[in-house]
């Protein structure tokens, strides 16, 4: 891919990237979330179209129309929201669009052979083909997506963050996997997270800084910092502000809490002014924590005291108490997209009687405070971008008035502007007192705020620890329980 | 190996096979001798088969993610569609096949609007469904028509006693036993069902059914024809509802444009409970007999029983929330 440009309406989403994968290559894609990994990913697979630049595969020129087509000459997509047929079975799904026929009638041994024999050239063995896909783990839902770009024959395998939702040992397996297709010439676009990760099982590395090429290096040139300074494009400590904080009472006490399922055992305080990071693997139960402390999940044991209340509470009693969540999932739980922003910011807290006025007259205080650009507080919050709605979902909390403040992955999925905004408005909130909880999949960001941090790892909540005696090594590790 | 039995279908077919026998058995025990004979049992298919056609091309149309609202009114215009055919002097065979067509073109028109104009199934269906009765009135200029006796009226009528030993030997006695237990509507709903079961099980079209059902994105990625599907899928279900409307013509012999009101919602009740999800991609064609067969069984028995409608009302409603409740639960265990 060779200079390749892309606008969305005013902002340049990618601007003259170059992509170059060899042949049995495993190449990371690594940048911050809106760095335009997903937009060139999706235009080399066909579901976006370039503004300009060229695509070769091996040596042709290459300009899909659909993803269809995409698939057809050969580039794979698995991404993190896996595209099978739950309901069909490992072996239909395998040959989905590519069904072979005997007389009008599906050949199940043929079909049954073809998906096995992919299977097998990937090492997985123990895999009953003919049982509906939704019966399988996850883990192994996205090796047959791998299988099933195999029997594809594809030359190019694009994993978009395979790991998040795997376990230490899945991961190993889909590490053979992408070394036996490396070995068989498959090129591999790993796009990940995780720097370790990447340091293991690639060759080279292209990073991506606000839709920008900056830079393409074998990856035992580069360590962990170098990586992570090519990404942010700045020193750590000027994105991440943090005033000497003094910290009150406790406002939250939780011990030994349990959920249904997760957490399984997590006691902390959390005290006025105190930032406290919640850090760990994506499914360690970082966010049914909060579920559970707000009353959106059911609590088997343990105790919660908000200030001086003790007890579970339902979620409109939390807000009553003072406490605030912010979902990580902002386009499902966090926000009514096709209500207004005014809507959205004062929901929680409505007069019996509503006044328009009243409601827009708030909300565009907060907006004027929270710098949120649109058009005005009655424009619909699907229409701005992902930072301008997670202020105005921040904005609900404050409007509210809230002591203690429930955030899950503050960040995800927002332009660097914003989020040095929010990470601007956390120490400032800290300093007039409020008291933080927040969930993190991204360590420079938990290191950079938070006062202490807390790892979790399968439901079990380690101790806080102040940030100064911890570093991003000693949580990776305790993370993945190492 | 027991996660792998509670997951599939069995497990849900056996459950209904069960709850069947436990209704069957309490009116056998409760209502009068009759009930439990052959004859009933033979009276009961002959009145299940209107609905039970009907649920083959719902059950197609639910799995594939749609739903069609429109079949009360279809069939009502396709007994109109052949009773104004036989009324014009055309053949039995021409009416009949002329009628299916025309459920088959109802289907065609919801697909299209649906895939081309992107409205939902729902809404496109609910619309449909207007528009289809008023048609079916239009054409009979509001009155039924009544066209003379013919072979059609005999399709799900009762077929004549065995009268004398019959010709042809060992054949021709099992051919005459054969007609003489079921009507040929009945032998042709238990022929177009395996037909179905196996389109759905065996062939590209039918995984392509459930595969749009199950995930449309993935089906599409993978080079799915989905709106070619949609469009047959809903054909296909137009035509099966056509021969519902054959059926109901012949059981009445005559066409009432007003026939058949709100018979989606039985059809659809009986798809459901044969453990069918509205979500799309699951589904069975003999968990969708066995669904409109309870249904049949419920309000024959409380007929029998000389209960008014309102419990077989209460009881059908009851039993469609009871076996989705356990499906859910079965779900959320695993």
């Amino acid at each position: 891919m060779s200079g390749i440009c892309k606008e969305f309406g005013a902002t340049k989403a990618l601007d003259k990237v170059d992509l170059h994968v060899e042949k049995g290559e495993v190449h990371a894609l690594v940048g911050e979330n809106g760095s335009g990994k997903s937009t060139l990913m999706r235009i080399l697979s066909g579901a976006e179209f370039s503004d300009s630049g060229q695509i070769t595969l091996g040596g042709e020129p290459y300009a899909p129309k659909n993803p269809i087509q995409g698939r057809r000459a050969g580039i794979a997509m698995i991404y993190q929201e896996l595209s099978l047929c739950p309901d069909l079975s490992t072996a239909e799904n395998i040959m989905l669009g590519l069904e072979v026929q005997n007389l009008g009638i599906i050949d199940r041994k043929t079909t049954r052979k073809i998906t096995q024999d992919a299977l097998h050239l990937l090492g997985i063995d123990d895999v009953n083909v003919d049982a509906p896909v939704k019966s399988l783990p996850i883990a192994m839902r996205q090796l047959i997506e791998i299988a099933r770009a195999v029997a594809l024959d594809s030359r190019v395998v694009v994993l978009d963050e395979p790991t998040s939702s795997l376990t230490q040992a899945d991961t190993e397996r889909l590490f053979n996997v992408v070394e036996i297709l490396k070995n068989k010439g498959t090129s591999v676009i790993y796009i990940s997270h995780f720097l370790d990760e990447i340091k293991r099982i690639c060759d080279r590395m292209t990073v991506l800084r606000d839709g920008v090429n900056v830079g393409v290096k074998r990856v035992d040139e580069v360590d962990a910092d170098g990586i992570v300074a090519m990404m942010v494009g700045r020193r750590i400590d000027t994105i991440y502000p943090r005033s000497p904080r003094k910290q009150g009472e406790v406002l939250l006490d939780i011990s030994s809490l349990h959920g249904r399922t997760k957490p399984e055992d997590a006691s902390f305080t959390l005290h006025k002014g105190e930032v406290l990071g919640i850090a760990g693997l994506n499914g360690s139960g970082r966010t049914e924590l909060l579920r559970c402390i707000f009353g959106l999940d059911a609590v088997k044991s343990g105790r919660i005291r908000v200030g001086h209340i003790e007890g579970k509470a339902r979620p409109a009693e939390r807000w009553k108490e003072g406490v605030g969540m912010l979902s990580e999932d902002r386009k499902l739980e966090g926000l009514a997209l096709r209500m207004s922003i005014a809507d959205n910011m004062t929901i929680t807290k409505l007069p019996a009687i509503v006044s328009n006025a009243k409601q827009e007259e708030e909300a565009a205080g907060w907006i004027t405070k929270m710098k949120v650009k649109c058009q005005g507080p009655k424009q619909a919050i699907g229409e701005l971008s992902g930072g301008n709605q997670q202020k105005v979902a921040i904005a609900r909390l404050l409007y509210h008035g809230v002591d203690v403040m429930l955030l899950d992955e503050p960040t995800r999925g927002i332009d660097v502007g914003s989020k040095e905004q929010i990470y601007a408005l956390i120490d400032e909130l800290a300093l007039e007192g409020m008291a933080v909880l927040m969930v993190s999949s991204y360590l420079p960001e938990l290191l950079g705020t938070c006062d202490r941090i807390a790892v979790m790892h399968k439901g079990k909540l380690g101790r806080a620890v102040p940030v100064e005696e911890t570093n991003a090594e000693a949580i990776i590790r305790e993370a993945a329980g190492a | 190996m027991i996660k792998q039995l509670k997951n599939s279908s069995i497990f849900n077919l056996a459950g209904l096979v069960i709850a069947w026998f436990i209704i069957f058995g309490f009116f056998a025990w409760k209502g009068p001798p009759t009930f439990h004979s052959l004859d009933n049992l033979e009276t009961m298919a002959r009145q299940g088969t209107i609905v039970s056609i009907a649920t083959l091309g719902m059950t197609c149309i639910i799995i594939c993610g749609g739903i069609d609202l429109s079949v009360g009114s279809v069939v009502a215009f396709v007994g109109v569609v052949i009773a104004a055919l036989l009324v014009s002097g055309k053949s039995p065979w021409i009416a009949l096949l002329g009628g299916v067509a025309a459920g088959g073109v109802c289907g065609l028109f919801n697909g299209i609007l649906i895939t081309r104009v992107k409205v939902v199934p729902f809404i496109v269906t609910l619309g449909t469904m207007l528009i289809v009765r008023g048609g079916a009135k239009w054409v009979a200029n509001d009155k039924s028509i009544n066209p003379l006796p013919n072979w059609l009226d005999d399709i799900i009528s009762r077929p004549p006693k065995v009268e004398g030993k019959p010709a042809g030997g060992f054949v021709g006695a099992v051919f005459s036993g054969v007609t003489h237990l079921f009507p040929v509507g009945v032998w042709l709903l238990l022929f177009l069902a395996l037909m179905v079961s196996l389109m759905l099980k065996r062939t590209r079209f039918g995984r392509h059914i459930v595969a749009v059902g199950s995930n449309e994105q993935a089906a599409r990625l993978c080079g799915v024809p989905v709106e070619r599907v949609k469009v047959l899928v809903y054909m296909l279900g137009g035509m099966f509802f056509g021969l519902s409307g054959l059926m109901t013509f012949s059981r009445l012999t005559l066409a009432d444009p007003t026939v058949a009101q709100g018979l989606e919602l039985d059809v659809i009740a009986a798809v459901v409970i044969g453990g069918a999800s509205l979500n799309g991609g699951q589904g069975s064609v003999l968990g969708s007999l066995l669904g409109a067969w309870i249904m049949t069984t419920i309000s024959t028995g409380c007929s029998m029983m000389g209960w008014s409608t309102f419990v077989e009302q209460i009881v059908t409603g009851a039993i469609i929330i009871i076996s989705v409740a356990i499906d859910r639960m079965r779900v959320r265990k695993d």
